[in-house]
């Protein structure tokens, strides 16, 4: 089957400084991807280079199919179809993303316009509809407030609301939650899930819990420093990590039932871009790294069904886990 | 005995707000009859959500605003006056570190001197021991010298948060008010600092008040945990007890909201509703309209914190029964 989105040896470099360093992603229709990683790792720089939202003094390489068409630097007047359209973004700052001096109802049907060329007393009727398919109580009159009216975890509905009013195949949600209250959080990620289920969505989750994108993703990559270094089926990625980064992940986060344990921390930092290691990125802070390491970037190979890692020292990793497992 | 180092008993704080610029002004209770005891060497974590009345309370426990009501007892003396050489005195033994541990620093002066300053500010040691001082305190928070020397600027999340935690310890404080001192590090760094906490703890003896509204980093670091929403404590127990077995229908979502990798989201309990505004607190219990077991005498009566057996208090009709009638 055709993927929705094929993403090959996507990459993307600032004032010549590489940061995103060869990315491959394919996405199937309805699919929910995970995408993990620490700030600078390229989880949300992959899809703005794929979506041409990235600044004109980052170069930008490589392809990305959408129903096998090249969106990688088509023409803006196709860009404009595809953005909002068929692929919509949702952001961490919901406040930012919405104009303080127009009503909801403007700004949805802004967007209504634009994507559905829909217009009077449909909109209306459309604008209310997606209120409340995101849950906002007494719909018809809130349309005509303001964004400063709404609370945190409601903007971020609204938000969801405009997003949804393309009708989009794919959802790119970066951090959706990262700024709202836990119980808040909770509502927002039921809602992304079932109204993924009902629309059929294809969706993907960029964030830094693993929690998160355990809970509400079928695939989770994880990246470090501009590369998917780990793909996996999420449970199988949390119950049998392979890559020592990723190991490190989940070894850093504190439980939450259960005896206490010291918590594994990963040592050193990410690396500077600017002066990236020769080889694999995560070598220098890696406990298993040897020689080969140092040699040549690692690409990503397959192990198992459904899962690749990119680590010529995966064998040994996934022993020194099972070492672990068996103490 | 291990008496408490810090004692505080039912202290409260309102502030008066307006709405909009001709509104008239609502009194804000941020923190409303909240008592807690810190044994010495103990860390006692403060969970909640935004506008719980968690970093008041902090700031009211360090002396930095007076409540409005009640006491905080330092190693069995009240809190001097703000100003006087006795609340010097104390303040030096007591320290506080922050989130964002950038606007805690001064971008313009290397680290090194900002270290410095408390020993300073308190007069401690001569200048040459000052010194010393600084390039211990950076190898306590497995820093170098040579760090010492750079900016703000130039360091990393979690090294700025390691020079925060260092000034902080400058004074050799017995106790240490932290407010979500690594929600804003990525979790391999936060896993670093969280380590170090507790190391630092163990070797210093030093007594913490951990403030975080991550569950999974509180109970990392805390023995004893208060849950507070809308200014009041609505549970407290023991950490792993508490986080094993809530009682508080509000402590039982929010354990149920933390995502937890390899566990599918089936069986979540996902509250209706915002945080209510602390402006406009519901009646009796302050959780009564967002509750999934709230019934018609949670509408009229506040509940009070009451023990439940072991270690546990909670503050909940529907836990505590009719327990809290004879109380009330």
């Amino acid at each position: 089957m055709q993927p929705l989105v094929s993403i090959a040896d996507l990459r993307v470099a600032f004032n010549g400084v590489p940061v995103l360093r060869g990315v491959d992603i394919a996405l199937q229709k309805g699919e929910a991807l995970g995408l993990v990683g620490e700030s600078g790792s390229g989880k949300s720089v992959t899809w703005l280079a794929a979506l041409g939202l990235l600044p004109r003094q980052a170069k930008v390489a490589g392809s990305v199919l959408l129903d096998g068409r090249q969106i990688l630097g088509a023409p803006a007047a196709e860009l404009d179809q595809v953005r909002g359209g068929r692929i919509a973004m949702i952001f961490q700052d919901p406040a930012s993303a919405l104009n303080p001096v127009l009503t909801i109802r403007r700004q949805l049907s802004e967007a209504l316009a634009l994507h559905r060329d829909l217009s009077g007393e449909t909109v209306k009727a459309e604008a209310r509809r997606l209120l409340d398919l995101v849950g906002i109580p007494d719909a018809a009159r809130r349309l005509s407030a303001y964004p400063h009216e709404f609370s945190g975890g409601q903007v971020q509905r609204i938000m969801i609301a405009m997003a949804l009013a393309g009708n989009p195949d794919l959802l790119i949600a970066d951090e959706p939650t990262t700024a709202l209250d836990a119980t808040i959080q909770a509502q927002i990620l039921e809602l992304l899930s079932s109204i993924r289920r009902e629309m059929g969505m294809a969706m993907v989750l960029i964030s830094h819990d693993l929690g998160v994108v355990a809970e509400n993703c079928d695939r989770v990559a994880v990246m470090y420093a501009g590369r998917i270094v780990e793909q996996a089926p999420s449970h199988q990625l949390f119950a049998d990590p392979v890559h020592p980064y990723a190991q490190g992940l989940i070894g850093a986060l504190p439980p939450l039932d259960g005896p206490r344990r010291r918590l594994t921390a990963i040592p050193g930092t990410v690396p500077d871009p600017a002066h990236m290691p020769a080889g694999c990125a995560f070598a220098p802070r890696c406990a298993l790294a040897e020689e080969p390491c140092g040699l040549a970037a690692p690409t990503l190979v397959p192990i198992a069904n459904e899962r690749s890692v990119a680590c010529v020292r995966a064998e040994a990793s996934r022993r020194a886990l099972l070492r672990i497992a068996a103490e | 005995m291990n008496a408490p180092l810090v004692a505080v008993s039912a202290i409260s704080r309102s502030y008066s707000m307006r709405s909009g610029m001709f509104g008239r002004a609502a009194a804000v209770h941020a923190v409303d009859g909240v008592s807690l005891t810190i044994p010495r060497g103990e860390t006692l974590g403060l969970v909640g959500e935004s506008g719980s009345g968690k970093s008041t309370t902090g700031r009211i426990v360090l002396g930095l605003e007076p409540p409005d009501h009640g006491e905080v007892r330092f190693d069995g003396k009240p809190m001097a006056a703000p100003g006087t050489a006795t609340w010097r005195a104390q303040r030096a033994r007591m320290q506080m570190i922050f989130q964002d541990p950038l606007g805690a620093l001064d971008r313009r002066l290397p680290v090194g001197t900002q270290i410095r300053e408390p020993l300073d500010i308190h007069g401690l040691g001569t200048p040459g021991e000052r010194e010393e001082r600084v390039r211990e305190l950076l190898r306590d928070v497995e820093l170098t010298p040579a760090h010492g020397a750079r900016y703000p600027g130039a360091l990393s999340g979690g090294q700025r948060q390691r020079i925060v935690l260092a000034q902080a310890l400058a004074t050799k404080p017995d106790f240490l008010v932290c407010d979500e001192p690594v929600s804003a590090l990525d979790v391999s760094i936060q896993a670093q600092v969280v380590n170090l906490l507790c190391d630092l703890q163990a070797q210093l003896s030093l007594t913490l008040l951990f403030i975080s509204h991550d569950l999974r980093v509180v109970r990392q670091i805390s023995n004893v945990v208060a849950v507070m929403y809308l200014g009041r404590i609505v549970e407290i127990g023991l950490a792993d007890d508490l986080f094993a077995q809530p009682e508080h229908p509000y402590t039982q979502a929010l354990v149920s909201a933390s995502p937890a990798p390899g566990r599918r989201s089936a069986g979540r309990i996902v509250l209706a509703g915002d945080p209510p505004n602390p402006a406009a607190r519901p009646n009796g219990c302050a959780f009564h309209p967002r509750c999934p077991r709230a019934i018609a005498r949670c509408a009229q009566e506040v509940p009070v914190l009451s023990a439940v057996g072991g270690n546990r208090q909670v503050a909940c009709h529907l836990v505590t029964g009719a327990a809290t009638r004879d109380a009330a």
